[in-house]
């Protein structure tokens, strides 16, 4: 009914190849892009945005990059945080050396740090897999973790270890205000989701997935594993760098080592399992659920009137978190894009279902 | 509603008459809890006794809210954003926590709003000129170290040439606080200092006590917090370190850390940014006026307890930031939190008037200034002797040629870094 796409027909291969076929669809996400652009930053209190969207727009983005590894191409990774870490700590590196340095040049040079160490740490998946292949990750964390922590010219000297990034400027621009800071992180959330869309469907895309699916079968075919999967970390920890710049530089402004731990890997990797591994749309599921339901979760008892003590709430959040993800996992295994996409089919059909 | 209300930024029914809030960031859960809970309650406690005893401040209510942070950086950040304009505004941020201050302390600049950050934060926001809303009152983690030395420099008889330091420390901002003044002093009386980072939590520290063992240093400086203390005692006593020689900051001597442990600790040695063992008149109001009509926050046993005294000195210290403000901008009345940042700069605490307020026996007098944020540092060496913490020593105050320099030296690099302009005073 709603998703019924009788009379719209492709005439050329362009119309074919098109990210949203339906109409339904682009109009649907022109609508979502005008409300991210224009009627939120008009709408929306600056609580909203420093402690919900930007945290939100950020993880979305290290979901994507870190499903392009996980979801695509199949090689399990547990280093996320060590390579947000290594975006966040080139970017500032970049800022404090270099006069001037606009700080889109430095949110990417820190993805392509990132990148460089990516592909390091990837080189391992040349010879394991699976939940060997997670261990070897494993030590990228614990390597940044401790190189953060002990190497005192990252820091820059800093007593504490801990750094801080000078005023967000770029050209004279300067992006004080949550809302410039939100745009700024939408922006690139776009154009990144964008190019990882059309870098999934693309050959590259199809590569990662035939090494996912059976890599033997997929170097029979031609599919060099080498390239594939070493690109698919390339690619995977440049946008993770790209997010960590951003978590540091945006949304904490100032960080110490502990920012980007073993928790932040395990929950970006919660985020892709529960949003659907192996879809772009599930990144944004997933981190809505993950940064979104905590607070909502902390926000029920005041809307209810119940006065229970802080440490009580954090449990219970805690415990009714930890039953959701279980709940969530056994309806859907495959995800909430999966249960998104059941959801758009039957609207296709509704109300014949058959 | 539920989504009107998170995108509000949860605004909840502002009050009509003039009352006074007070965000109370704390952690109850997570590594640090141990610490957290005595200290929180001791915070909402004097809170509720001003409320109760003297009808709030000059007439002012003070209402407050707690956030829970867990002691880590970006929940820590979303409860600042969730209360800074709560109310009347936030009266001033205590974090609990080094890493909340450093994320804190940039935003703090922009919104207007002071952090509160008695006895940890940052060392070098002591400097007023650079650092407008930050307040490290009481003392810094420069001067409590500059103290354990000057302490362990009395037993020594002044000499510690040739003398082995070891600092054992959590291994994140908090711990590495000291270090850039236990270097110079370390430079300027000849001892040796040897580090010993722990990676948090700081449960497994075999290794490092061992090492401890290997080098035989003449005294451990102990940084600690949370489950890292008692690990760290019971290692010193597996190893055969004299807990005597060990020193350890004011966090790392709550009474949990070592009662557990009991006779095992005896000898263990903490500074205290006050008079820990001491009981005054607040404490015997507590009991009367709140606790004894069931409206405690915690456990009555709790009163009294080191962490517990430290949160209700340091609400008492807001309170009073919030008096010296209505003192000069209009008494009862809501106070700005630019009005209480300029209390926090002009407090005045005076011998009669801590014992006014019942903490006479507690903490020593205290005045800041626009140039001075963090008062005066007064503290002391506490020693555990198995079943209570005795004092040991008098009160000490730091040795300034050794902070004041590195102050100027870090807050102008600070000032540098962030193109502020540091003010005139």
């Amino acid at each position: 009914m709603f998703y019924r796409e009788n009379g719209q027909f492709k005439s050329s291969y362009r119309a074919d190849l098109a990210l949203f076929p339906i109409a339904q669809d682009r109009w649907a996400m022109l609508l979502l892009a005008a409300i991210c652009f224009v009627a939120v930053p008009l709408l929306v209190s600056d609580y909203a945005f420093r402690a919900v969207l930007i945290p939100f727009l950020i993880l979305s983005l290290a979901a994507i990059g870190l499903n392009i590894l996980v979801g695509y191409c199949g090689q399990i990774s547990l280093g996320t945080g060590a390579f947000m870490a290594v975006g966040a700590y080139a970017a500032y590196n970049l800022q404090v050396r270099v006069e001037g340095m606009p700080l889109v040049l430095s949110i990417l040079g820190g993805g392509v740090a990132a990148m460089a160490l990516g592909v390091v740490f990837g080189i391992p998946s040349l010879r394991i897999r699976g939940l060997y292949l997670a261990v070897a990750t494993l030590a990228a964390q614990f390597f940044i973790d401790w190189f953060t922590n002990r190497v005192k010219w990252v820091t820059n000297d800093s007593p504490s270890g801990s750094v801080g990034v000078r005023t967000l400027q770029m050209l004279g621009y300067e992006f004080n205000t949550p809302v410039q800071k939100y745009l700024l992180c939408l922006c690139f959330v776009v154009v990144f989701g964008f190019l990882a869309k059309n870098l999934v469907r693309g050959a590259i895309g199809r590569e990662w997935m035939a090494m996912r699916d059976m890599d033997v079968a997929a170097a029979v075919i031609g599919i060099r594993p080498v390239y594939a999967k070493l690109t698919a970390f390339a690619v995977s920890s440049f946008i993770v760098g790209v997010a960590g710049a951003l978590w540091g530089f945006v949304h904490l402004g100032a960080w110490e080592p502990a920012a980007f731990g073993i928790e932040k890997s395990f929950q970006l990797l919660f985020m892709i399992i529960i949003g659907g591994l192996g879809s772009i749309a599930g990144c944004f599921f997933g981190a809505a659920f993950i940064v979104l339901l905590p607070l909502l979760l902390n926000y029920v008892p005041h809307w209810l009137g119940l006065s229970i003590s802080t440490a009580t709430a954090s449990h219970l959040e805690h415990m009714i978190f930890g039953a959701l993800i279980v709940f969530f996992l056994i309806v859907e295994p495959h995800g909430l894009a999966r249960l998104w996409s059941t959801a758009r089919q039957k609207l296709r059909l509704w109300p014949f279902p058959h | 509603m539920a989504v009107a209300s998170i995108v509000g930024g949860a605004s909840i029914a502002q009050a009509q008459t003039a009352e006074q809030f007070v965000p109370l960031l704390v952690y109850r859960t997570g590594q640090f809890a141990p610490l957290g809970i005595p200290w929180a309650d001791g915070k909402q406690d004097y809170l509720k006794l001003v409320n109760a005893r003297d009808g709030g401040v000059n007439g002012v209510k003070l209402t407050y809210e707690e956030c829970e942070t867990a002691y880590d950086a970006a929940k820590g950040v979303e409860c600042y954003e969730r209360l800074k304009t709560k109310g009347s505004g936030a009266s001033g941020f205590d974090t609990q926590s080094t890493g909340i201050t450093f994320a804190v302390t940039d935003k703090a600049f922009v919104d207007k709003v002071s952090v509160e950050t008695p006895g940890y934060g940052l060392s070098q926001s002591s400097d007023g000129t650079v650092f407008e809303w930050n307040f490290p009152l009481l003392g810094t983690y420069w001067t409590a170290a500059d103290v354990m030395m000057q302490d362990i420099a009395k037993k020594e008889k002044g000499n510690l040439k040739g003398k082995k330091i070891a600092l054992v420390y959590h291994d994140s901002p908090y711990g590495k606080e000291p270090i850039a003044l236990l270097q110079k002093r370390a430079a300027a009386q000849g001892f040796e200092l040897s580090l010993f980072p722990v990676t948090p939590p700081g449960v497994e520290q075999k290794s490092t006590w061992l090492q401890i063992r290997q080098q035989k240093p003449d005294y451990v400086l102990f940084w600690s917090a949370g489950v890292m203390t008692p690990a760290g005692i019971r290692e010193a006593q597996a190893s055969g370190y004299p807990r005597e020689k060990i020193y350890a900051i004011w966090w790392a001597g709550s009474d949990h850390d070592v009662k557990d442990i009991g006779a095992g600790a005896k000898g263990y040695n903490a500074i205290t940014i006050h008079n820990s063992s001491a009981k005054d008149k607040v404490q015997d109001d507590l009991k009367k006026i709140v606790y004894d009509k069931g409206q405690g926050t915690g456990p009555a046993d709790s009163i009294g307890s080191l962490a517990h005294t430290r949160g209700m000195m340091i609400s008492m210290l807001q309170v009073e930031a919030i008096r010296a403000a209505q003192e000069k901008y209009g008494k009862g009345k809501a106070m700005t939190p630019e009005q209480v940042r300029w209390g926090f700069e002009n407090l005045n605490l005076t011998a009669d008037k801590l014992k006014a307020l019942g903490f006479g026996e507690i903490m020593r007098p205290v005045k800041t200034s626009c140039a001075n944020h963090m008062g005066d540092d007064w503290a002391r060496i506490v020693q555990w002797d198995g079943g209570k913490w005795e004092l040991k020593s008098d009160w000490y105050q730091s040795d300034k040629t050794y902070i004041d320099p590195l102050v100027k030296e870090y807050s102008a690099k600070y000032a540098k870094d962030k193109n502020i302009k540091p003010r005139a005073c």
